[in-house]
């Protein structure tokens, strides 16, 4: 099923490979023998009706849930195993679906804390209040004002992050998971919630993720947005990956329309 | 067709998850045990036990196992239904024969007999009367707080009840007359060369006939079955006409009886004391953990097999070293498997 | 964040002034005036001393439950670790083969408790990465089991009754003063003001960690732990990092306490005191550091007001009104205060802001 890649400036080596991956939670199937690859400088999307597995492909893929059977390779290297915050380390980042900024922090406290693989103080130099950590924290201050600023948070910067309106909260958790200055990013469900305005602006930051050198995968339901955006697209459906390709193909893949027909049908929002 | 899996999330674990997701199978819980007892075994011989003494210690554990089993099972309930682990339950267990001890002595000129049964019941119900008060006073106001909180809160309804008894009835312990004999010395039976206690057969008999009607009420009654409702899914039992409160002041009523009896049927093995409560309701509550909080059949057979390995346990060991042991099962259950003998899926997480 | 700083650095030298100030009227009473008399007997330099002492467990306690979320219902066992640690190897040196000449210099009792600090933190960072996957209540219990697991060891001898360590119930007696060289911190008034010079050093420490890039992951771990580890914060290593934290500190209080009391007994450090430091965390605010001193502050001149007033309406009451009164007083905080003295909003006790499912 595997389909060569839309854009020609793919790097020699894929950058996430996910082999035949499957996930069972007790008797339920999620995920059956699912495999696809993530070339780097990619807009990768998933698509797929409510239940198919999205979420937890992504929670697969982050270290949050191990597979049943299966492996996942980033740059070569599997991550099975791996705790989340080692993978995160590794240059995976990712946003929520329920999004989950730190309550009782604020707008810009929520940045720095994206900032804190790159600082090396550590406790004594927290202490005793050392040059190293104070420069330290200068420093990570700017870079976060700066990715505020970029994303039109920066005047809310002082504000506690709970207080900002839901759109706002989720690009908050895309600028802080940007600052983690990641080479994957896993955008789950971006759009949701989004007026069309809001749309419009999160696919140009988006595109201008990318151009800036990070990889895109990204979880989406609104059809236009996905097929607008992506270079290349897989279909999960009832657990296992029916199409992938160039969004035109996909949308005009027999197998994908099926499975969303009785999404439309039912008339449900994109 | 296969079944629709909302953007499936991790499911809620009692472990912070991260890399650490682990499901420990229940055979290894029941080879644990089985290590335990092995190991308490051999450690038994060096005392020069035999088949006489293990089975003593088997009547012996499971007896106390039975009183266990009925303080878990009111632990259970409230969790159930409200999520809390209400730390007052040990509180309850000491109220019940407390309170018995008083009333006996006001009912006039009736027969030990009557009386004794007469104050048992009024009792009970007076413990279930300050169960609803707990929950009225303490719990319902603090409804919206974080699960932490209301736990805490009825850590400090425990020390205001276990204070209460300090301050009514002093710190000397009292007596309550055994069952058969009405009186402090009870009769015994020997089965081969097995000691068995006319109280232990009271013990028994209560606790199995808590039990049935426990199952009953949950099976067949309305009331019972809106509480298990409540407890699977409070915002669906809300949307069917349960009243949530009204199901949580019930459960901690039901849960002040079932110790209230416990420490009732326990009293003429012990010498009641306002601060009897906190031991054996810590041990409930280890045996409430191992039947993962939410299984009644659980709880009970973690009651009794706790009952049994710490009997056998005291018989090898240092006398003050006895109560360890329900905190170091409690400590190695929780790191191997929360969720004890229930199914991982039942965990349930307080609001 | 200037503001806060200077705010800060006002609190320390008012508090400074005040150590100083106290000292020196109980060092020279002049005129017959002291502590106790100004305040009609309230504020004695032995609650002053306590409640320094439970600061410094304090310090360590909110930054485990208010900052990290992390509940911990046992911490007085780490406390009593401590003082049994200095207790034991100031008093029973011989009964472990600690030559008379070490166990005797003036330095012996100050290596002693910086070591102990350091074991019982270390052994808690060993144990903290087993026991913090657990999350919410189950944490809760099983700190509460290990509270009352090391508190039964302790009151049973360690189970050496031959080598009789910890003395059983009636515990360890004749631990002997601090002194650096020929300098006795005794009378009373020299300890108070080494006690609060640890305490206030505490704080500082206390404070430093929280605005610093640690603080900052522990409170991102509290928030939310699933999206702090997306963030590449390995918040297991973190907790166990400031359990062990918290665990030296508490142990630190334990040694100062011993050297203090003079003697030390298993009861002092059971279920009811661990109780206690999380009301006296509630009270003064869990999620703040300057909450510890008024925490502790307020819930012992509560406790002291208990003591002496009460005998006065109910005669004959005597202590046993004090366990119905502080459960009360616990039941209370948590219902309609839980913010706490300083109003921040308490760690553990917040209701989770990203809702589940």
């Amino acid at each position: 099923m595997l389909q060569t890649p839309a854009r020609a400036d793919q790097a020699a080596a894929p950058l996430l490979e996910v082999r035949r991956i499957t996930k069972a939670f007790g008797g339920l199937v999620a995920l059956q023998d699912v495999s696809f690859v993530i070339w780097p400088g990619q807009i990768k999307g998933l698509i797929g009706p409510n239940g198919a597995g999205k979420t937890t492909l992504f929670n697969l893929i982050t270290g949050i849930l191990p597979p049943l059977s299966g492996d996942i390779r980033y740059r070569g290297r599997s991550t099975i195993g791996l705790p989340q915050y080692q993978i995160a380390g590794l240059g995976i980042a990712r946003t929520f679906q329920n999004v989950q900024i730190f309550a009782g922090m604020t707008v810009l406290e929520n940045v720095l804390v994206g900032l804190h693989r790159h600082m090396r103080s550590g406790l004594l130099d927290a202490a005793i209040r050392s040059g190293r950590s104070r420069r330290e924290e200068q420093a990570a201050h700017k870079r976060a004002r700066a990715l505020l600023e970029e994303f039109d948070l920066l005047d809310r910067a002082d504000e506690p992050a709970e207080s900002l309106p839901f759109g706002l909260q989720r690009v908050l958790e895309v600028a802080r998971a940007l600052a983690t200055a990641p080479s994957l990013l896993l955008l789950d469900e971006p759009g949701a919630g989004l007026s069309g305005a809001e749309k419009g602006r999160l696919t140009d930051r988006i595109r201008k993720i990318r151009d800036d050198g990070v990889t895109v995968f990204l979880v989406e339901h609104d059809m236009e947005l996905m097929m607008g955006l992506a270079d290349e697209v897989a279909a999960l459906d009832q657990t296992m990956l029916i199409a992938e390709g160039p969004p035109a193909a996909i949308q005009n893949d027999p197998a994908v329309i099926a499975a969303y027909l009785g999404e439309e049908e039912r008339g449900d929002a994109s | 067709m296969r079944p629709a899996l909302a953007g499936v999330r991790p499911a809620a674990t009692a472990v912070a998850p991260g890399g650490q997701w682990r499901a420990t199978s229940s055979r290894w819980l029941f080879a644990a045990v089985g290590v335990m007892v092995v190991a308490l075994v051999l450690l038994g011989r060096r005392h020069g036990f035999g088949l006489v003494e293990y089975l003593q210690f088997l009547v012996d554990g499971l007896q106390a196992g039975a009183i266990y089993a009925l303080v878990a099972l009111g632990f259970v309930a409230v969790h159930r239904v409200t999520g809390v682990i209400n730390f007052a339950q040990g509180a309850f267990v000491m109220l019940g024969p407390m309170v018995t001890i008083t009333l006996l002595g006001q009912l006039g000129p009736l027969p030990l007999g009557l009386r004794l049964v007469l104050a048992g019941i009024l009792a009970s119900l007076l413990t279930a009367a300050v169960g609803m008060a707990v929950y009225r006073l303490a719990l319902h106001p603090a409804r919206n707080a974080s699960l932490l909180t209301r736990i805490m809160i009825t850590v400090g309804v425990y020390v205001v009840l276990q204070g209460a008894a300090l301050l009514i009835w002093g710190p000397r312990a009292y007596v309550l007359p055994a069952f058969s004999t009405l009186q402090m010395v009870d009769r015994s039976f020997l089965v081969g060369d097995v000691l068995i206690k006319a109280q232990t057969l009271w013990i028994w008999g209560v606790t199995t006939l808590v039990v049935v009607l426990l199952a009953l009420f949950f099976e067949r009654t309305v009331l019972g079955k809106a509480m298990r409702a409540c407890a699977a899914d409070r915002l669906a039992a809300r949307l069917v006409g349960v009243r949530v409160d009204t199901m949580a002041t019930v459960a901690f009523a039901l849960a002040a009886v079932l110790g209230a009896i416990a420490g009732i049927v326990f009293g003429p093995l012990t010498r009641p004391a306002f601060d009897m409560g906190l031991e054996t309701g810590l041990k409930g509550f280890v045996a409430a953990v191992m039947g993962g909080l939410v299984s009644f059949q659980g709880a009970v057979l973690g009651a009794l097999i706790l009952g049994v390995l710490e009997t056998l346990w005291a018989g090898v060991t240092l006398a003050g070293f006895k109560d360890l042991f329900a905190f170091v099962v409690l400590i190695v259950l929780l790191l191997i498997r929360p969720h004890g003998f229930a199914g991982s899926e039942q965990e349930a997480e307080g609001p | 964040m200037r503001g806060r700083l200077s705010g800060s650095t006002v609190g320390f030298l008012i508090a400074a002034a005040l150590v100083l100030a106290i000292g020196w009227l109980e060092g020279t009473r002049p005129g017959g005036v002291s502590l106790p008399r100004l305040t009609a007997g309230l504020l004695t330099l032995d609650l002053l001393i306590r409640a320094g002492v439970f600061t410094i467990i304090l310090v360590g306690l909110n930054l485990l439950m208010g900052y990290a979320g992390q509940v911990s219902l046992g911490q007085a066992a780490f406390y009593g670790l401590g003082a049994f640690f200095s207790a034991i190897l100031t008093v029973k040196a011989r009964n472990i083969g600690i030559p008379d000449v070490v166990a005797g210099a003036w330095w012996w009792a100050w290596v002693v408790m910086v070591v102990g600090a350091v074991i019982i933190g270390a052994l808690s960072y060993l144990i903290g990465w087993a026991i913090l996957r657990l999350r919410g209540h189950y944490l809760a219990m099983a700190t509460l089991g290990l509270g009352i697991a090391v508190f039964i060891i302790l009151r049973e001898n360690l189970g050496l009754p031959r080598l009789n360590l910890t003395g059983g119930f009636d515990g360890v007696v004749g631990i002997p003063r601090l002194r650096i060289g020929a300098y006795l911190v005794w009378p009373v008034h020299r300890y108070f003001m080494l006690v609060w010079a640890v305490a206030l050093s505490t704080i500082a420490l206390g404070l430093n960690l929280v605005r610093s890039r640690i603080g900052r992951a522990l409170r991102a771990i509290h928030g939310s732990e699933l999206a702090a580890e997306s963030l590449a914060v390995a918040a297991p290593r973190y907790k166990a990092q400031i359990l062990a934290i918290s665990a030296a500190l508490a142990a630190l209080a334990g040694s100062l306490y011993a050297h203090f009391q003079a003697a030390v007994v298993p009861a002092t450090f059971g279920f009811v005191p661990s109780l206690q430091l999380v009301l006296m965390s509630a009270v003064g605010g869990m999620a703040s550091i300057w909450g510890a001193p008024f925490g502790a502050l307020a819930v012992l001149l509560l406790e002291e007001l208990l003591r002496t007033k009460l005998a006065v309406i109910f005669p004959g009451v005597k202590g046993e009104f004090e366990a119905v009164a502080f459960g009360l007083l616990l039941v209370l905080v948590l219902l309609f205060w839980p913010r706490g003295l300083t109003g921040r909003t308490p760690g553990p006790l917040r209701r989770p802001a990203a809702a589940k499912g």
